[in-house]
């Protein structure tokens, strides 16, 4: 477990770490190391980081430099932050931000909410078709967004909340909910059944072994849930094309595309500017959680 | 504290009944030991008592009071795991502190109750620490704490020394009796380690395939088993058995088994001539024959000296007879030893029910 401040593994760290490293000597040689472990890394670094470097070498890039085929596109001469400028002044980029900030994190809490409750039942309240329930809500994952946004534009315009944010907040879950409850529910599998057991003697009613004992327990597997959640609002691209069509309720992905391309004419300056601002916020997520991401994917709860 | 009556109780894990109507008294202050071999049914019927499993059938009663439909948080009982199942993300003091802040205890109380229990199980330096941080036996006795904590009427114990090693496991025994006569709170014990029972039960409970055998003080279980099962369970090295037929005729009472081999009975058994029986007899009670004693005859297979006794695995008739002596014999492999059975120590059991004659 991860989820105490305290973690033991920080004091005699050094000792350890040298013991630790003595079984693994055959990988210390450098050329052996280079051919296992470097190259390997570099050429996965190399593939998932080029979009990136394209995205902000594009969006320093002066108009001239990015029309003139004379010059190498691998490099920018003169940078420039004026598409920045551009988008945040003269677009209505920071509202966009906002409106996916407000999608994302409010689908996020609803999802993980329904998913907590919802994997919570099926794996540990004794009912019958409880396993029936939980193979029919994974089964609802396998149904791509891409057929659902049909039938879900009915129910979003029968709501009236067609261009609101609501309608994005309120259909993201079916895409959320499913995955989410499936995670968790591996999650508290793991988590000893005389715990729980162990608790209802205390005097812990079933809400109190929840929120006293599972969910703290749970805490990684929650974290991977809500990033894997935000990740996909913040992407997500199929609905928010859809449901919303003024340009102020617009979410990034889309008034990206759809406000900086006029007819056949691509800004590729401030798109690539949009698209590069429009990733810090998960990265910064990510980097605030990976320790408890990894962690869950690779570990159950230890006692 | 209080006393614990089950009353009929049976169990059915849907169409399997795995508990066959089962009575135990438990007075008040008693320690009782539930013994049998795995699967018998040991782990659900404390499980019924602790209010983890619904009964199907029949009666249990703490204090007085019919539990059947109360959850486990209104029986007032106290349960220890195999695993301990302490919560891991609390530290000692707030895993002990529990079951007192869910029921809005004063926060005073609270800390002086958690001290209290800390100090005599001896946990008093760890109680900052997270259970993982603990090794087995400081687990075992957190888990302890936290029941003491509660000072409920019935403490309910699932095995809890099975993931100790050996000598470990000794020296909790004596802890959890010593403890016992402390606070004398009525407990119910589950353990298939039969020495476990002998050492600490005020009164065993021998269960076999969802029923109990027999129920008894250590020793009287011992020395009258009432059939074969909690003959041959109670006791180690176990009784050993011989299959014959009693025979009073044309001499004095003796067992025929098979190849011809007569073992000596008792006069007292000559009203059973011509009865199909078990022969039992304990190990420590085979002696070696002296000269005109009656007695068998067998070839030595095994000696296994531990010290301060010596155990004897011998065949005869077709089986094995296991004999210990405390004395030093000097005994070898393939040479043949006459053992005599003492013979007010013989049990015979009906070759049919199993039940002692
Ligand atoms: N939830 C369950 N569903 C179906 N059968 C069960 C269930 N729990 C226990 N059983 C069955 O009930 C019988 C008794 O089980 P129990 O756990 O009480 O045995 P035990 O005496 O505690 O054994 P052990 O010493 O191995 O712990 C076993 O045959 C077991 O297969
Ligand atoms: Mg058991």
């Amino acid at each position: 477990m991860t989820t105490s401040p305290g973690h033991p593994a920080t004091g005699p760290a050094t000792g350890v770490a040298r013991d630790d490293s003595e079984g693994m000597d055959y990988l210390m040689s450098l050329p052996r190391r280079t051919v296992t472990v470097y190259l390997p890394l570099l050429c996965f670094l190399i593939v998932l980081l080029f979009p990136f470097y394209w995205m902000g070498l594009t969006s320093v890039k002066p108009n001239e430099e990015l029309i003139d085929r004379s010059l190498n596109p691998w490099w920018v001469v003169d940078p420039t932050i004026a598409h920045y400028f551009h988008l945040i002044v003269n677009t209505d980029y920071p509202l966009w931000m906002w409106n996916t900030m407000v999608v994302a994190v409010s689908a996020t809490l609803l999802s993980i909410v329904a998913s907590v409750m919802a994997a919570y039942a099926i794996v540990r309240i004794r009912y019958s078709g409880s396993r029936w329930v939980g193979g029919m809500i994974f089964m609802a994952y396998l149904v791509p967004p891409s057929i659902l946004f049909i039938p879900l534009a009915l129910v979003v315009f029968q709501y009236g909340l067609f261009d609101s944010p609501m309608a994005l907040i309120l259909t993201y879950p079916t895409i959320l909910i499913p995955f989410s409850t499936w995670l968790l529910m591996g999650y508290f599998k793991s988590i000893p059944y005389e715990l729980e057991e162990c608790a209802l003697i205390d005097g812990a009613s079933r809400w109190q072994i929840l929120t006293r004992i599972v969910l703290p327990l749970s805490v990684p597997g929650i974290i991977s849930a809500g990033i894997f959640a935000f990740t996909l609002c913040w992407n997500e691209f199929i609905y928010a094309l859809v449901f919303i069509s003024s340009s102020e309720n617009k979410t990034v992905p889309v008034a990206v595309l759809s406000e900086l391309v006029e007819g056949d004419i691509y800004h590729w300056g401030p798109l690539m500017a949009g698209a590069l601002l429009g990733s810090v916020p998960v990265c910064i997520v990510y980097s605030f959680f990976v320790e408890h991401y990894v962690s869950s994917m690779t570990g159950a709860v230890k006692e | 504290m209080a006393e614990v009556r089950i009353r009929g109780v049976r169990k059915s894990f849907g169409n399997v009944e795995v508990i066959h109507g089962v009575d135990v008294d438990i007075s008040d202050g008693e320690f009782v030991v539930l013994v049998g071999p795995s699967g018998c049914g040991k782990s659900t019927l404390l499980r019924m008592i602790a209010g983890l499993e619904r009964i199907t059938d029949g009666e249990v009663m703490i204090g007085g009071r019919v539990v059947n439909q109360m959850p486990p948080k209104e029986r007032d009982v106290a349960m220890v795991f195999q695993n301990y199942a302490l919560y891991p993300h609390m530290k000692v003091y707030d895993n002990m502190a529990f079951s007192m802040k869910l029921r809005g205890a004063e926060k005073s109380e609270v800390d002086q109750r958690v001290q209290k229990a800390a100090d005599i199980l001896g946990l008093t330096p760890f109680l900052e620490r997270y259970p993982r941080q603990l090794s087995g036996g400081q687990r075992q006795r957190v888990a302890m704490g936290r029941a003491i904590v509660r000072d409920p009427q019935v403490f309910l114990f699932d095995e809890p020394l099975s993931n100790l090693d050996a000598k470990l496991r000794v020296q909790m025994r004596t802890e959890i009796k010593e403890l016992h006569q402390r606070l004398k709170t009525t407990s119910v014990y589950v353990t298939h380690d039969q020495i476990e029972a002998m050492t600490m039960a005020d009164r065993i409970v021998v269960m076999h395939d969802g029923i109990v055998e027999q129920a008894g003080e250590p020793l009287d279980l011992y020395d009258n088993p009432t059939n074969t099962f909690v003959a041959g369970f109670i006791g180690s090295p176990a009784m050993n058995f011989v299959r014959g037929t009693v025979r009073a005729n044309g001499g004095p009472a003796r067992l025929e088994a098979k190849d011809g081999v007569a073992l000596p009975l008792g006069d007292g058994w000559s009203g059973q001539d011509g009865r199909s029986v078990v022969y039992g007899i304990r190990p420590e009670h085979l002696v070696l024959a002296e000269a005109g004693q009656r007695s068998v005859e067998s070839e030595i297979a095994v000696v296994e000296p531990t010290g301060a006794e010596t155990l004897l695995v011998s065949r005869v008739a077709g089986g094995e007879f296991q004999a210990v002596f405390r004395e030093r014999h000097a005994f070898r492999p393939g040479t043949r030893v006459q053992l005599a059975p003492l013979l007010d120590k013989v049990h015979l059991f009906d070759a049919e029910t199993g039940q002692r004659l």
